[in-house]
């Protein structure tokens, strides 16, 4: 790992300051930086250690009804919040579902925002790798791409982001507040991620030295409570990122489908909101044939990368499913396996 | 330029000089502190080997840099017996042939600790392989691992049942 200083900021204000060094990097909780550092992927001069700022841990409920989470909130805190996970089911889920318990403790909401693709490419400093020194080529694109991105890849990049928790939030339209030495200011969720285009290593909206200091999910977003799931394919049962996954939820109405949101992950370089798949939902009765009609239509973009056409039927069924399982109601309790395929699906839909 | 870094560790306070912040909270434990129960696998938060429980929660201690700890209460494999007698979940992982090698039981019991402590799995062991997920066993003791974990459960249930009558 190259050499860096560390300082450890007592305010935001400060953090921000110190961050507009060329060079200087954010440290929370580090589950995804200092992997990064050890392989030699990151190398910052500075590291600008946030851990000790106490007011970006809250969840706070705010007035018009949204909710407040702090940068530094840990997964595994912020999915076991009885409150939270009452109101917004499938974020809890999709935090659930991702890394191990032991990462779940200590990785951030903040940091799962802004971490790195899992190429191996990327990873592997010996690959050329687009991201990781613009203009160096691309190995992934002549080798093992199975996982890589099926929706939004340009020819310079084919990686994934591998968020478990963006795929809800950005279901639910969450926004991002961010601080800067210009100030704060806001980003959709939504659009707070780039897709690669020709420049792979800008993977996000924020400014250098800019902060994320907390995620919002409007007071909109627990209307869906009672239908809201995700659903994740690995390659093993538990601690594996997503090949494919969907987060779902529905609003009913006299039997009907109100209002619908549905976003995928492992698909592209970020969550990938399926907004035209949502108007098809909106107004039909729950139905095996309107998934896959929406299922098609959030797919109808899709080309594979490379060895990876079979994740676009996957996605599809993934979709229906996904949707299948929302439509059935979110289950009492937290599934054993949150996000797994191998639960049962329950409910009417699944006989009707 | 030297950081100074005050843990508690296993009870005991501790002050560190340490002359470059890149020292991991695993390092910090097995090369300064010589407390070497804690094990090094794969270094990059994927094996599980070297979870310890820090503030009350089961982390990886190769992805945490110990000056950023700073403050912090730390318990490892060599602070979890009692006196002369081993953990519960010790005992439990000795009767149900955990183990193999051994390589990964300190991994392994430091996070069954903390999944008991975090009290989500209660006695189905789906919940526990689940919540057991971070930390790979090369022997493959996955199925004694699981029959441990629950039988420490209930040990620990009934000992607390008990303080409290």
């Amino acid at each position: 790992m190259k050499s860096f200083d560390y300082v450890r900021p007592a305010t935001v204000r400060e953090a921000v300051a110190a961050a507009a060094e060329p060079g200087a990097a954010y440290l929370a909780a580090g589950t995804n930086l200092l992997d990064l550092m050890k392989a030699g992927v990151t190398r910052p001069n500075l590291l600008v250690d946030i851990t000790h700022l106490r007011d970006l841990y809250h969840v706070e409920d705010l007035a018009d009804g949204s909710v407040r989470i702090g940068a530094l909130v840990r997964n595994a805190d912020l999915a076991h919040d009885r409150k939270f996970a009452r109101r917004f089911p499938a974020v809890a889920e999709a935090l659930l579902s991702g890394a191990s318990a032991q990462l779940r403790n200590a990785a951030t909401v903040g940091g799962n925002l802004v971490q790195r693709t899992r190429c191996a490419y990327f990873y592997d400093v010996a690959s050329a790798c687009n991201k990781r020194s613009p203009g160096a080529g691309c190995d992934a694109r002549g080798g093992d791409n199975r996982l890589h991105a099926i929706l939004g890849w340009s020819q310079s990049c084919i990686a994934t982001h591998p968020s478990d928790f963006c795929i809800p939030l950005a279901a639910l339209d969450a926004v991002v507040e961010v601080e800067g030495r210009a100030g704060r200011r806001e980003i959709p969720l939504e659009l707070f991620h780039r897709l690669p285009g020709d420049a792979p290593d800008r993977e996000n909206m924020l400014e250098p030295g800019e902060m994320i200091v907390a995620v919002r999910l409007p007071a909109e977003a627990a209307r869906f409570a009672a239908h809201a799931r995700y659903l994740k394919v690995r390659e093993r049962t538990s601690y594996a990122f997503a090949v494919v996954s969907a987060a779902a939820a529905l609003r009913f109405e006299a039997g009907a489908i109100a209002d619908a949101r549905l976003a995928l992950g492992g698909v592209a370089m970020k969550p990938w909101r399926a907004r035209e798949a949502e108007q098809i939902l909106i107004g039909a009765p729950a139905a095996a044939s309107l998934f896959r009609r929406a299922a098609e239509t959030a797919l109808a973009e899709a080309k594979p990368s490379g060895d990876n056409a079979y994740k676009i039927e996957l996605a599809r069924r993934v979709v229906v499913r996904a949707l299948t399982l929302a439509a059935a109601g979110t289950p009492e309790r937290m599934p054993a396996l949150p996000g797994s395929p191998f639960a049962a699906v329950s409910g009417v839909v699944n006989h009707g | 330029m030297g950081f100074s870094t005050t843990l508690t560790v296993n009870g005991v306070k501790r002050t560190l000089e340490l002359d470059d912040p890149r020292v991991t909270l695993l390092d910090l434990l097995r090369e300064r502190l010589e407390l070497t129960g804690t094990k090094k696998g794969c270094d990059r938060g994927q094996c599980g080997a070297c979870t310890v429980i820090v503030d009350g929660r089961r982390i990886n201690s190769c992805l945490a840099l110990a000056i950023s700890h700073d403050g912090a209460d730390v318990l490892t494999i060599e602070g979890v017996t009692r006196g002369d007698r081993l953990h519960p979940v010790q005992e439990a992982f000795i009767a149900h042939d955990g183990l193999q090698c051994g390589f990964c039981t300190p991994g392994q019991i430091m996070s069954a600790v903390g999944l008991i402590h975090e009290g989500h799995a209660g006695d189905d062991p789906e919940r526990v392989r689940e919540g057991m997920s971070g930390n790979l066993c090369r022997c493959g003791a996955y199925q004694g691992i699981t029959e441990a974990v629950l039988e420490a459960q209930k040990a620990l249930e009934a000992a607390s049942r008990k303080e409290v009558a």
